[in-house]
């Protein structure tokens, strides 16, 4: 019992302690709350299409851009021990680029949106290897270097559409946004699903992530044993661009509309919060995609908790942040440390007696 | 007790989890003497004086002050008891000017006017005689002048002992003779300085008297005028010379007429000056030399390890280029780091990662060595080089140093490198590991691998190697083998022969 509590908190397992306990915390306080609150119901949308319905789809269907973002930002913080603030931005642009490929010409086709997404995860993973070079080249702080895309990444949104915010209506861009006829799961659902699926393979065929891991625990070894640590770093940030441009597509698909002002604003803090929350060290080296993950359905969630409860939304932020401050401090190293102390001297008589005894004999 | 002790240390123990740094060390300073303070790596300079200035507390001793007993457990009570710090590197900041730089933080009253201590500042500036102006901004003043204000303000704070922590080693000559002047002014005021060199020269010039520490025992305290440079070398590698002249070889150094594996002509890199190297398969061979000679700056060049500067490379006769790491772990190199923590573990990955590391490595990026065959692997070599560890999934900074050590070794083992460079692996770990460390060298050149094998301790390096390259100020000085592998005669090789 003891054993499997200690493997709980330092094992394997140890890192998703804290997400998972989260969730499930969140889970019981909505069921006391309301039994009815994870509720999943059948319905039919305006389309006519069977569809699941209820707060749990929407939590999990309104955390999609975040997990594909968290996924991104997890490889980049283990490997440069840094974030990119421009990951909203970005994904401004991109949708920018999204839309104006789709509106270059009089119909939307299927190989049109695919022509589009194409490109769009083409200019972000450009604006990608921008911030990488900065910091695996320059060696520039992530946060300074990503600072310059956060700063004048909408205004280049802006420029793409010429000012406008231009709608698309197309039963393609609807599907992704929203659902694909005949199936009833959100499509931004299954395309986190997708990703988490690419990320594992990724990881399975490749060596990326003991390489990651390596670079951001002791870059000077990793070097000496031949890793390339610029290009490790430069990598994660072209695999966040992937991410960017997907969250984006996301973002633009399920309103039909780019607007460059307010797409994805202020994403970044919540992605970096759900590496944070998913057990992640922000100083980088090793890391757990699926962590970042639950930690953006935590955060998600967790807003949609405090929404369910009638708080207005100019308050949400502020409860927000006390959950969080108590997640972050139970997940933090002096915590933890201090935990294990209590709990190895609350059984520490027992075992200092048997010790004694094995010595004695 | 001389009436002029201004400090003793008697007995001093200091433990570190699995190490005794310090064992029942002594030290005592008089008033107005440059006391040099000797010994290779890991003999407890450094953790002496971090005891001395309050950044350790030690386990057991006593440290007295003019007579007086007192405890140092921080560095504000170092500073109390007038003992004063100047580390190797500037510890002051740039960006302010000289004056602020030796007032900062030195008291509490903010409204000292910036007129008075400019003043002051710069009556202590003239009075030490060093060429900086009060106004000065810090940054802009050459090495050696920070070095000496950071000087004068540990002395202007009532210091009677001064700690000159490796102060020369980013200076050059006439940098040099500044900072000795000023040492020596100091010493007829009656400070008492300790000075941490490795460089033998100056200690000669500079030092009246040396204290030699090993293994974290105390050696011996000398006049220096009494003790010959080659006789400072022995005290600090170990063995009095006079054992040495009798201590014969016990093993036979067979040179093997084999072919010539790995071959560098005016190999240089931005650490290390150009040199010539060759070694042949199933060769062990050493470079030796103080700490600072040169040796690790050479075998890092061979693995391409620091920004190569030029020369030609030759393996197996063929020409090939080195440029960085992985070329080298290609062409069957394999380097084991000097520092482990530094360059050689990654602390957070598990036992069996670090393993695979550089195997992976040289199969490439597309190439993942799977689970199951990276478990066989580690589990291998757990096995074999009998690696002390819960399990194959812990992580390896909580390994001991020793088993670290192997980690890294079954890391490079792995590769099946055709010649690999151990740059002191045996620092830093017990008796037994290094004895098997020293075994498996001797077995890896059995099956016709080439070694490299870097040691502070002569006599490990006497026992496996069969030809020692001797540096001396980042030069090679000497190439010895046959009958001249003995201690005396490497240490008087080292010590510059004019013993």
């Amino acid at each position: 019992m003891n054993n499997m509590f200690k493997k709980l908190i330092k094992g394997g397992m140890g890192q998703l302690a804290i997400p998972l306990i989260a969730i499930a915390l969140l889970v019981i306080f909505n069921l006391i709350r309301d039994p009815g609150f994870f509720f999943v119901g059948i319905s039919h949308n305006n389309d006519g299409n069977i569809v699941l319905q209820g707060n749990l789809i929407s939590i999990i269907n309104g955390a999609s851009e975040l997990a594909v973002l968290a996924m991104g930002m997890t490889l980049v913080t283990a490997a440069c021990g840094g974030q990119d603030i421009s990951v909203g931005a970005a994904a401004a642009i991109a949708g920018s680029v999204l839309v104006k490929t789709l509106k270059s010409g009089p119909q939307i086709t299927g190989g049109k949106v695919l022509l589009a997404f194409i490109l769009a995860c083409i200019v972000a993973m450009i604006f990608g290897s921008f911030n990488g070079t900065l910091v695996a080249v320059f060696k520039i702080q992530p946060m300074i270097a990503t600072l310059i895309l956060y700063t004048c990444g909408r205004s280049i949104a802006y420029w793409i559409n010429g000012g406008a915010t231009p709608t698309v209506s197309s039963p393609i861009i609807s599907a992704i946004g929203s659902f694909i006829p005949g199936i009833p799961v959100p499509t931004p659902v299954l395309i986190v699903i997708l990703m988490a699926i690419i990320f594992k393979l990724i990881f399975r065929f490749t060596s990326l992530e003991l390489f990651t891991q390596s670079v951001g625990i002791n870059g000077s070894a990793a070097r000496l044993n031949g890793i390339n640590s610029t290009f490790i770093k430069l990598l994660s940030f072209i695999i966040l661009g992937v991410c960017v441009a997907v969250a984006g597509t996301i973002g633009v698909s399920r309103l039909g509309l780019i607007n460059h002002e307010t797409l994805l604003l202020d994403i970044e803090m919540d992605a970096i919060l759900a590496v944070a929350i998913g057990g992640n060290s922000l100083g980088g080296g090793k890391f757990k995609i699926s962590g970042s993950i639950i930690g953006a359905y935590v955060i998600q969630m967790l807003t949609i908790t405090l929404y369910a409860m009638k708080v207005s939304s100019t308050d949400v932020k502020a409860y927000k942040a006390l959950v969080i401050i108590l997640l972050v401090v139970i997940g933090s190293p002096v915590f933890k440390d201090r935990f294990n102390k209590f709990v190895n001297r609350m059984r520490g008589d027992k075992k200092g007696i048997s010790e004694k005894g094995a010595a004695k004999a | 007790m001389q009436e002029d002790c201004l400090l003793e240390l008697r007995g001093i123990d200091k433990l570190f989890p699995g190490v005794l740094a310090l064992d029942n060390v002594d030290f005592t300073l008089r008033k107005g003497e440059i006391h040099a303070l000797m010994g290779e790596n890991g003999a407890g300079k450094s953790t002496l004086i971090k005891i001395l200035t309050g950044v350790y507390p030690m386990d057991a001793g006593s440290v007295k002050v003019e007579g007086k007993p007192v405890h140092i457990n921080s560095p504000q009570d170092a500073q109390n008891n007038g003992i004063s710090t100047v580390y190797q590197e500037i510890t002051l900041c740039p960006n302010l000017t000289v004056a602020e730089n030796m007032f900062i933080g030195r008291d509490n009253r903010h409204w000292v006017k910036q007129k008075d201590y400019e003043k002051r500042a710069e009556e202590i500036l003239q009075n030490l005689q060093i060429p900086a102006r009060a106004r000065q901004q810090l940054g802009n003043c050459s090495l050696a002048v920070q070095q000496m204000v950071a000087i004068a303000r540990a002395v202007d704070m009532n210091c009677k002992v001064l700690i000159l922590d490796e102060p020369t080693s980013s200076l050059d000559d006439k940098e040099v003779q500044m900072l000795f002047t000023m040492m020596r002014d100091l010493k007829s005021r009656g400070v008492g300085i300790i000075f941490v060199t490795h460089f033998l020269e100056q200690v000669y010039e500079v030092s009246d008297r040396i204290t030699v520490l090993r293994n974290g025992e105390l050696v011996g305290e000398y006049l220096t005028e009494e003790l010959p440079q080659v006789q400072l070398v022995a005290k600090m590698m170990g063995k009095e010379l006079e054992e040495l002249n009798e201590l014969s070889d016990s093993e036979e150094h067979t040179a093997s007429d084999k072919e010539v594996f790995y071959e560098a002509e005016g190999l240089s890199s931005s650490e290390a000056l150009p040199f010539n190297f060759s070694i042949k398969k199933g060769e062990v061979n050493g470079f030796t030399g103080l700490l600072g000679s040169g040796r690790s700056e050479s075998v890092r060049a061979i693995f391409g390890a620091d920004k190569v500067g030029g020369g030609t490379v030759k393996i197996k006769g063929k020409n090939v280029r080195i440029n960085k790491p992985i070329d080298a772990m290609k062409n069957g190199i394999g380097y084991l780091a000097e520092d482990r923590k530094r360059d050689g573990i990654i602390a957070d990955l598990s036992v069996r990662e670090n393993i695979i590391l550089a195997l992976q490595v040289m199969n490439g990026f597309f190439k993942p060595i799977s689970r199951s065959e990276s478990e066989a692997f580690a589990d291998e070599y757990i096995k074999a080089l009998k690696i002390k560890t819960a399990s194959r999934e812990t992580p390896v900074g909580s390994l001991s140093g020793g088993n670290q050590q192997k980690v890294i070794l079954a890391r490079w083992l792995l590769t099946h490198p055709d010649y690999l460079i151990l740059d002191e692996p045996t620092r830093g770990i017990d008796v037994g590991t290094k004895l098997e460390i020293q075994k498996l060298v001797l077995k890896l050149a059995e099956e016709d691998v080439s070694v490299t094998f870097i040691s502070s301790e002569i006599e490990e390096m006497l026992r496996t190697c069969s030809r020692l390259i001797v540096m001396r100020d980042r030069h090679i000085v000497g190439e010895l083998k046959g009958s001249d592998l003995n201690q005396a005669k490497v240490m008087k090789t080292i010590a510059g022969g004019e013993a």
